[in-house]
């Protein structure tokens, strides 16, 4: 009840700021901070929510694209037909890589591993084959119109986003507070003990992972609709898998806003250090590493849990 | 004799060359509360492994209800009533005690809100309703002893594989779980439990199987059990009851 509260409010509030802004820079921050919320909300429900670390959430982004693009250039199908095939087959390849990595009991860094691995072949693949457009990508040709999904300013993207978002916002809310969430925290913490409790782990990661991978896979078309265009690097490249991560472990895994506050927390910090060190490109990478070590030390609960923290560290614990 | 709610025939497992458990069988009666001792190492914990499904057998089978559960998972195990619990407790550290129960009442509840109701009612039952809002990490050994108990409660199982509940309890801890044990069985949940505490195997237990080495050595009511000299040199070694025998006699 108080997330549903908490949910209306947000959408309000984010709304009436992309609706009353005019300025570009405005509205293509709220655009682009949406974008990167919606991945680490994505990769939340399994990392947070699963304790499934997925160090290639890009496979599932990249599968939306690429199918989006697809759908449009070989299929002749409309744009938002095309998104639900995009997240259906994200979602498929979510199926398929979880099965087998959850089916031989894959965790932790082998789990990372796979997820990275699995990003890479088909980045590879993306490379190879001529349907993909190899290394040169597909292009979307520019038809704004909002049949088309293609908007003439980052205002209609910051919608469509938020809409997205809350749809995210509302996935995860459930899994806080319904028997599944609490079957798939049981795994997360103590999978022995949940299987001991009669829950199958199998099942419960996978249904998490394609969850998971269906809002990536959302992300991954809507970042093609927005910049109407993907290459192999864009889509499976190591990137967009790490924004996604960082986002969720910053802002606070297994928690409903802290992909939200770390998505905007790392998209301030970027644009900051853009501008103050924009001699040095790739410096935001270095900021952002620096960044991760520290919230990993010191607040493993990330900003979300940020009080708890300090009361840990100020009791002299390192972590609790 | 009525049939058995678990029965195990002729189980054995070996890892590489030992023999872990060796043609072990065994029937547990219907409501009732029975116990398995015998010294470290005994294999009683695989044994329990075993049943509840973590571990498959290499030869013999195990029956709950009548019907043949062997090497079926854990989860499905759970669900038909058999529920175990683990020596060193698993408690899901970052969620609250009531939240933590909770998981086990899902098995048969769909609801949040009746689960964590649920989750209340079976922290009454072992004496937990005080901490229903601790995080699971925050509590002392006998609180999380109480609540492995209280989660496998929570499945509604009808047979409860107890791994040693009372380890690592005070003899006042031990004094206060022994009558929580007591009234969980009293309800009509059959209860087998692994124990060392040879207070409370005497004090709770109708019937007492002895294993050592893999194998049972002995079994029937605790003062037999207790008496039996094969088991009294499993525990303090091979020639004790007949020195002990003797130094009653002098």
């Amino acid at each position: 009840m108080k997330d549903a509260v908490a949910i209306v409010l947000f959408v309000l509030a984010v709304g009436a700021a992309a609706l009353g802004f005019d300025s570009g820079v405005a509205l293509n921050f709220i655009m682009m901070a949406l974008y990167a919320t919606l991945l680490a909300q994505a990769w939340n429900m399994l990392g947070g929510f699963g304790g499934q670390f997925s160090f290639g959430h890009a496979l599932f982004f990249g599968s939306g694209a690429y199918v989006q693009a697809m759908a449009q250039l070989h299929g002749g199908i409309n744009a938002w037909a095309a998104l639900g095939l995009a997240v259906g087959a994200a979602a498929l390849v979510g199926a398929f890589v979880g099965a087998l990595a959850f089916r031989y009991g894959l965790k932790g860094s082998y789990f990372a591993l796979i997820t990275l691995a699995f990003a890479e072949v088909f980045r590879i693949l993306a490379l190879s084959v001529p349907f993909t457009g190899a290394g040169v990508g597909l292009m979307l040709p520019l038809r704004e119109a909002v049949l088309n999904l293609q908007f003439d300013s980052p205002r209609g993207y910051a919608l469509l986003l938020l809409g997205v978002v809350t749809l995210a916002l509302a996935v995860t809310s459930w899994l806080r507070q319904s028997r599944f969430g609490a079957q798939l925290q049981a795994v997360r913490d103590n999978e022995d003990a949940a299987r001991a409790l009669g829950i199958d782990p199998l099942r419960t990661k996978l249904f998490a992972c394609v969850l998971s991978a269906a809002f990536m896979g959302a992300g991954g078309a809507i970042y093609l609709q927005m910049f109407q265009y993907i290459d192999p690097a864009i889509a499976f490249g190591p990137t967009t898998s790490v924004e996604a991560l960082l986002g969720a472990i910053v802002g606070g895994m297994g928690t409903l806003w802290g992909p939200v506050l770390g998505a905007l927390a790392l998209h301030v910090l970027s644009d900051v250090t853009r501008n103050l060190f924009g001699a040095l490109p790739g410096i935001n990478m270095v900021i952002y590493g620096l960044v991760l070590v520290v919230i990993v030390m010191f607040m493993p609960r990330g900003i979300a849990g940020i009080g708890q923290s300090v009361r840990t560290l100020w009791r002299g614990g390192r972590r609790g | 004799m009525a049939e058995p709610l678990l029965e195990v025939r002729e189980l054995s497992i070996a890892f590489g060359g030992l023999r872990a458990v060796q043609d072990v069988s065994l029937r547990v009666p219907r409501a009732s509360l029975t116990a398995l001792i015998g010294p470290n190492g005994a294999g009683k914990t695989t044994l329990f492994a075993l049943v509840s499904g973590f571990l498959r057998p290499d030869h013999g089978q195990v029956f709950f209800d009548g019907r043949d559960v062997t090497g079926q998972p854990p989860h499905l195990n759970a669900r038909a009533g058999m529920t175990r619990t683990f020596q060193i407790v698993q408690p899901f550290a970052l969620q609250t005690v009531r939240e933590n129960i909770a998981v086990g009442a899902h098995l048969h509840i769909a609801g949040r809100a009746a689960a964590l109701a649920e989750a209340e009612a079976v922290a009454e039952r072992v004496g937990l309703a005080g901490q229903l809002d601790k995080p699971a990490a925050d509590l002392t050994v006998a609180g999380r002893k109480r609540l492995e108990l209280a989660r496998a409660l929570a499945t509604r199982a009808r047979l409860l594989l107890l791994d040693e509940v009372l380890a690592g309890l005070n003899p006042q801890e031990i004094g206060e779980m022994i009558p929580v044990v007591r009234s969980i069985a009293d309800s009509g949940v059959t209860v087998l439990m692994i124990e060392h505490v040879m207070q409370a195997v005497m004090n709770l237990a109708s019937h007492v199987w002895v294993l050592a080495q893999g194998q049972l050595i002995a079994e029937g009511s605790p003062a037999e059990v207790t008496r039996n000299p094969a088991v009294i040199e499993a525990y303090l070694g091979p020639g004790t009851a007949e020195r002990l025998r003797k130094a009653h006699a002098a």
